[in-house]
């Protein structure tokens, strides 16, 4: 699978509230189908359906242990995620601090400051 | 401190929306978005010279600017200034050349808060999903070696 359709995978997987949630939990740590089944209410297969969706998205990996099988966030996947979004966030938070001194030189210029925060 | 950048990505919908107050009037946020001295000194990235070719921002008015990359490379964006009101909106396209074609609709809305205060608004809308995270991806990309030292220190 390329990259990009990895994304769409991940976004796909993501764009359920169920899987979400489960996701959420995941990130406090491993936990088995059974613990993740607990607060839904839907079935263990539903459940076992969406977790199944979120490991060919690489979200989450199970382990081999044959007698817990518990689910693992797999961060990497997320982080690659957010990575673009970051980065859209990181250029207009840049562009906005740029803007902020622009303003800031022209009020002193004109002999104003800034307007007190409420 | 500078004021946070709330930014929202929501599934599913090829959108991108933010919000941003600044500590200065809505007439000077305004001013800084029409004025091209201006734009030139804070929309380009640490490292890359922003020239404008033409930057007319008035209903029916448009742009073209080109950022020279670290490595040298130009990165040319462009578009047309749909609406443009008076420290109240502005409907702008935005293209990046290295994806052609790929043009997305920005809305943004200059608000008045009171106390010599004021909120940006935007709203992007993609051609598609797809779009909206492989652009935000390599359009930027480029700009954000040392993307926060410099601005602390720009005008100092």
């Amino acid at each position: 699978m390329t990259d990009d359709e990895l994304l769409d995978k991940a976004f796909m997987a993501l764009a359920d509230p169920a899987r979400r949630r489960i996701i959420a939990h995941l990130s406090r740590g491993p936990a088995t189908v059974n613990e993740l089944a607990e607060p839904f209410e839907i079935t263990k297969q539903a459940v076992s359906r969406h977790i199944r969706v979120l490991e060919q998205a690489e979200l989450v990996t199970r382990s081999r242990d044959a007698q817990r099988r518990p689910v693992h966030l797999n961060p990497a996947r997320l982080e690659a995620l957010t990575a673009w979004i970051d980065q859209y966030r990181l250029v207009r938070e840049s562009q906005f601090r740029a803007l902020d001194n622009i303003l800031e030189s022209k009020a002193s210029q004109a002999g104003f400051s800034r307007a007190p925060k409420e | 401190m500078s004021n946070p950048l709330k930014l929202s990505v929501p599934e599913g919908v090829p959108f991108i929306d933010f919000e941003r107050e600044f500590d200065f009037p809505v007439e000077a946020v305004f001013e800084a978005h029409r004025n091209p001295e201006m734009i030139s000194k804070w929309l380009g990235p640490r490292n890359t010279n922003i020239q404008l070719d033409h930057y007319d921002f008035r209903t029916g008015g448009s742009y073209r600017y080109t950022h020279i990359g670290p490595d040298g490379q130009p990165y040319v964006f462009t578009g047309v200034f749909h609406t443009v009101r008076e420290n109240e909106f502005a409907i702008q396209t935005f293209e990046f050349d290295g994806y052609p074609d790929v043009v997305s609709i920005e809305f943004m809305t200059f608000e008045d808060l009171g106390g010599g205060r004021s909120k940006l608004i935007g709203h992007s809308v993609y051609p598609t999903l797809e779009a909206r995270d492989g652009m935000a991806q390599s359009g930027m990309e480029y700009g954000m070696s040392e993307g926060y030292e410099r601005l602390d220190g720009l005008l100092s």
